[in-house]
């Protein structure tokens, strides 16, 4: 494509989109290579060395149990990126493919789906979440399809929006001339057409998703011990706070710093794929 | 038998003041081999007429009468059904090639489309296939410029390839409305010439539709004038262009610029705008702007009179009109 064709030469000049790229390698580079390789186990009890302050041995310390708080924190950044990944497909495949439809078909099957998913907007995200949890159980499962299942109106939303914008042009006209019927239509010209907004939506709801797994860990609904999940260990430092604030520091950095990542990501996304944005500059 | 048959079609429109009458009675016929003008300002439904054709209408539009093509009726035809003759035996080329064609997909793979979708060609031969039909509508170096992206063609080279998808499948009725209308008038030469050759090569039949008298006059047989959703005058281009008989074909020749002109010559308009779909007259669609009005114009749409052989006027008025001066 000759947009991604110039895609580089443009990237390399946005400086947000730069830095999104940067921190979100460094979460992928660092969730890789605690598969293989942490400094200490997280999964060790040292009783003895607990709440130690950063040191050599430990770089960022040690929690109240003597975990090492740097490998904990890399194993974590697994847990986020499963979270997010899977989450954040089940949202893009159901959502986008009801958005589709939505667009596609019109009338009573449109109104169903937007009625739906602003009956699912009613309740705010988190509170969704909690309520699937708490029926469903906690587990890290359950909290991953309850974002999952959050995630679905938002990408039906987006999908359909920008589809009825595609609908509207010509070509689609041209293609309906050609004999396409709306489902030909609708994966031919339609999805390629809004690819893009689409991407930026996921790399947005990616992050999104890292935050309410954070959230619902913290609240003891999410990932279960001893699996270390930032928004868990947050919740640990919670009873330390004033003996051991670093314990609190670092998960929070984290999430924030995988959060801004993506959300700069996305951000720079959106500017580089916008075709209207991509001549002239 | 005809190729199209079209009787007394009427089209109502669901619009935010109400339903809007923009086809009142439409019929015409068109065989095979044949070329038909189909001429009128904006909004007098030509297009409008054309997606009628192609069943492509927008939603709340509601169809009677009759479209009878090769016998089989497309009024009410199921959607299926239409999506089989769609780029297959009828084909339309749209007015502008500017948006006409998806900015993400390379030309190649549009012109194949309808190929993989009524020849049940396969991947490799429908290419070779699209290839061959670019190089016809004279697109150069076509078998690497298939690989070519909306936005690195200009306009009139845009325009060839919508042909070249129009006549994938070698379909019987052309339906071209506006083809020249965005394009450079040393492009548009070009483009009615392609499509003239196109249509006598391959002896489909051809609705050329246009709001400009000089392409109608070049390019085909015979001719209608459309006004207000109703059609005011028919017949062969020849006759028409030599005795127009309708007031507002007069005055649609007459509001033509003309190159060479004395300086400072007012260029004639005919009086009054279009009518607003939603409030047209019950009579005749031109009656209060022709100069001609009288009362007998108001109450019913004027019945069609025989001016010359196949060519008819609806105008009440026709022996005043056409009254030596």
């Amino acid at each position: 494509m000759s947009e991604l064709a110039i895609f580089p030469a443009r990237a390399v000049r946005h400086r947000s989109f730069l830095v999104g790229a940067a921190l979100t390698a460094a979460l992928i580079a660092t969730a890789g290579v605690s598969l293989v390789w942490t400094p200490l186990s997280p999964y060790v009890i040292d009783v003895p060395h607990k709440l130690q302050l950063p040191s050599a041995e430990h770089w960022f310390g040690t929690d109240s149990l003597g975990h090492d708080v740097f490998s904990m924190l890399m194993v974590g950044a697994q847990n986020s990126i499963l979270v997010g990944v899977i989450a954040v497909s089940i949202g893009l495949g159901l959502g986008t493919a009801l958005g589709a439809v939505a667009a596609a078909r019109r009338g009573w099957v449109e109104e169903a789906v937007m009625r739906l998913s602003d009956f699912a907007f009613a309740f705010p995200a988190i509170l969704t979440a909690i309520m699937l949890t708490a029926v469903l159980g906690p587990g890290i499962v359950n909290s991953i399809l309850a974002i999952g299942i959050f995630n679905i109106p938002i990408f039906a939303r987006v999908t359909r929006g920008s589809a009825k914008v595609v609908w509207e042009r010509d070509f689609v006209l041209a293609s309906r001339a050609a004999g396409r019927g709306p489902f030909g239509i609708t994966l031919a010209h339609v999805l390629p057409n809004i690819l893009s907004v689409v991407i930026v939506q996921a790399t947005i709801q990616f992050a999104n998703a890292i935050l309410w797994e954070a959230a619902l860990s913290y609240l003891g609904l999410g990932t279960q011990p001893p699996q270390p999940s930032w928004g868990r260990m947050l919740n640990d430092a919670q009873a330390q706070l004033f003996q051991a604030p670093w314990l609190a520091v670092f998960p929070g950095l984290a999430i924030m710093l995988a959060v801004l990542g993506l959300n700069l990501l996305g951000d720079g996304l959106r500017d580089l794929l916008d075709p209207r944005l991509a001549r002239g500059r | 038998m005809a190729l199209i048959a079209v009787e007394d079609l009427s089209l109502t429109l669901a619009t935010a003041r109400g339903t809007a009458t923009a086809l009142r009675g439409v019929g015409f016929a068109l065989e095979r081999g044949e070329t038909l003008g189909l001429i009128g300002e904006s909004g007098s439904g030509k297009s409008l007429t054309a997606l009628s054709l192609m069943g492509l209408l927008p939603e709340g539009a509601r169809l009677s009468g009759h479209i009878r093509f090769d016998g089989q009726e497309l009024v009410g035809l199921a959607e299926r059904d239409y999506c089989r003759l769609r780029g297959n035996r009828i084909a339309m080329i749209f007015q502008e090639p500017m948006t006409a064609l998806n900015p993400v997909q390379p030309i190649g793979r549009q012109v194949a489309e309808p190929l993989l979708l009524h020849k049940r060609l396969g991947a490799a031969s429908a290419r070779a296939e699209a290839v061959r039909l670019l190089d016809r509508v004279g697109i150069p170096n076509a078998r690497r410029r298939a690989d070519s992206y909306p936005h690195q063609l200009s306009g009139g080279q845009r325009q060839r390839v919508t042909i070249a998808m129009a006549l994938a499948c070698g379909p019987d009725l052309l339906i071209a409305d506006e083809p020249t209308t965005a394009l450079d008038v040393t492009v548009q030469r070009q483009i009615l010439e392609l499509i003239a050759d196109l249509v006598e090569e391959r002896g489909m039949a051809l609705l050329l539709i246009s709001h400009d008298l000089a392409v109608i006059a070049e390019s085909v047989e015979r001719m209608l004038v459309m006004y207000g959703g109703s059609i005011v005058e028919s017949g062969p281009t020849a006759a028409i262009f030599g005795r127009m008989a309708h007031p507002y074909t007069q005055g649609l020749f007459a509001a033509r610029p003309r190159l060479g002109a004395t300086r400072g010559t007012r260029l004639a308009t005919i009086a009054g705008a279009v009518p607003e779909l939603a409030d047209l007259p019950r009579g005749c669609p031109f009656a209060g702007r022709c100069t001609l009005t009288i009362d007998a114009c108001w109450p019913a749409p004027p019945p069609p009179e025989s001016v010359g052989p196949g060519h008819v006027a609806r105008c009440i008025r026709l022996e005043k009109v056409l009254a030596p001066r």
